[in-house]
């Protein structure tokens, strides 16, 4: 493998992008997932089919709208050049903006089926022990909903981590700010650098295996778990 | 009975095959536009009929090597078709410039841009509003190289180079400029212009003296070998007909 000083800048910068994005998401698809749970209101399906969207769009679907939104004529334009930040395209934050949305699904998935395995119980008994409901939730949901956040953190970080087309969109390929590990590829596989192109495809081959793999371990002794608690 | 009007049917669906003088085209996608009008013509006038498939050059590349079916490859460099030769995958001999593409300093504001590039010798990019400035990557695209040849020639890498994000093909480049997320881009004179005229915005044509000719080359495939019309299309390509479409596109020949 000859993985030059720009592959592992590529890669740094693509661990750094799924590491950001993965906090935010998660920070973002919690409430969302626990409404979605919960919640009996008419929205919930049309909610819960926007947030699946980034499952069935093409990237380049998303990559598009975003550019559009993005420049500075876009709604998202307008509103960072309002706040001062100019426009976000082309720049780390455009693209973590762009991986959030991109990954939403992977995140709000698994916990909405974690909250909704919980069921209404365990947050009824700890009302009648006088817990408050943000008291209840971090020391009851939350630990009963583990394996729901440790699932949507895994895929939302892999996912990120796969993610071509947004970036390919909104990036510019500039080096140590938008040059993520499949653009590099991309570059590599056009300019017809075939070996250098090989050694990260493989990097990227056996991570995503050791990910999902790991998934399928962690998953199996959850569900162990549980029948012994039973 | 059945089974000599079945063999008869079977007979001349090949034969129609045959006759039918169909040959298989790999397109640079810059080139789309001219491309679809030419085949369209080359249809009219010889009875041939020009599949299509348009990528980009790296990628078809990729195709051709791993066994696609393409006759002949109208690539969007020099480089690749010269290197299927040396590969043994296109028939020697048969390459030659089939367009020479017009690199163009482009805004979609209008005024933004003078007829001398003057605007890239500015001190202050900020104050006229530019922040990003656009150009496709010199390694995938030979419109990069040229770009980066045109910011040398006139001295302003210090300025410019920092402003700079790269799209990964002339086309996404020209998505940059033209959604005005990079308010100032070097794109193909092709995408901007209609028969000479620049359609929007202000845009400086860079002469050609001061970058490498972009040169598109044709070249025909092995698969292509004894095919007619692969060979005929080759022929259309260089007559006057179709040059006259290829410079109506932006092009130079």
């Amino acid at each position: 493998m000859n993985l030059s000083a720009e592959d592992f800048q590529a890669i740094a910068l693509t661990l750094q992008l799924a590491s950001v994005t993965t906090v935010l998401l998660l920070l973002v698809a919690t409430p969302v997932a626990w409404w979605l749970a919960h919640t009996r209101s008419a929205w919930r399906a049309p909610v819960a089919s926007l947030v699946a969207l980034p499952l069935v769009l093409p990237p380049t679907v998303l990559g598009f709208y975003l550019l559009i939104a993005l420049g500075p004529n876009g709604p998202i334009g307008q509103f960072t050049q309002w706040a001062g930040w100019g426009t976000l395209a082309f720049s780390f934050w455009g693209l973590v903006l762009g991986s959030v949305v991109y990954s939403l699904p992977f995140a709000v998935q698994p916990l909405v089926n974690a909250f909704e395995a919980m069921g209404p119980r365990p947050m009824e008994v700890a009302a009648t022990l006088r817990a408050s409901q943000w008291d209840a939730f971090f020391t009851v949901a939350v630990p009963l909903a583990k394996p729901g956040f440790v699932m949507a953190a895994m895929l939302s970080f892999a996912h990120t981590v796969g993610e071509f087309g947004v970036v390919l969109m909104i990036g510019g390929n500039i080096p140590d700010t938008t040059r993520v590990v499949s653009t590099q590829i991309y570059g590599h596989v056009e300019a017809m650098e075939y070996s250098q192109a090989h050694g990260l495809a493989g990097v990227m081959l056996v991570f995503s295996f050791v990910v999902l793999l790991g998934l399928s371990w962690f998953n199996r002794r959850a569900d162990q778990r549980k029948k012994v608690g039973a | 009975m059945k089974l000599r009007l079945t063999l008869a049917l079977v007979g001349a669906m090949f034969g129609a095959l045959a006759h039918a003088g169909d040959v298989m085209v790999a397109v640079a996608a810059n080139f789309t536009a001219p491309m679809q009008k030419i085949a369209k013509a080359f249809e009219q006038d010889t009875g041939h009929k020009a599949q299509l498939a348009f990528g980009a050059t790296g990628k078809l590349y990729a195709q051709i090597k791993n066994g696609a079916p393409f006759a002949v490859l109208l690539a969007a460099n020099a480089e690749t078709p010269a290197r299927l030769e040396k590969e043994g995958l296109a028939v020697a001999g048969t390459r030659f410039t089939y367009a020479t593409g017009r690199l163009a300093l482009w805004s979609k504001q209008a005024n933004l841009v003078d007829d001398k590039g003057e605007v890239l010798r500015s001190k202050s990019f900020e104050k006229l509003g530019i922040y990003k400035i656009a150009m496709a990557d010199p390694k995938l695209a030979p419109y990069g190289v040229a770009a980066m040849e045109v910011i040398q020639h006139l001295g302003v890498q210090a300025n410019v180079v920092p402003k700079l994000v790269q799209g990964e093909s002339i086309g996404q480049t020209y998505q940059f400029v033209s959604t005005e997320n990079a308010q100032l881009g070097f794109v193909a004179l092709s995408q901007i212009s209609i028969d000479g005229r620049i359609t929007q915005g202000s845009a400086w044509v860079v002469p050609q003296s001061v970058h490498t000719a972009i040169k598109q080359d044709a070249v025909l495939l092995n698969a292509g070998k004894d095919n007619a019309a692969a060979l005929a299309l080759l022929k259309y390509l260089q007559a006057d007909k179709a040059k006259t479409i290829i410079r109506q596109y932006g092009y130079a020949l």
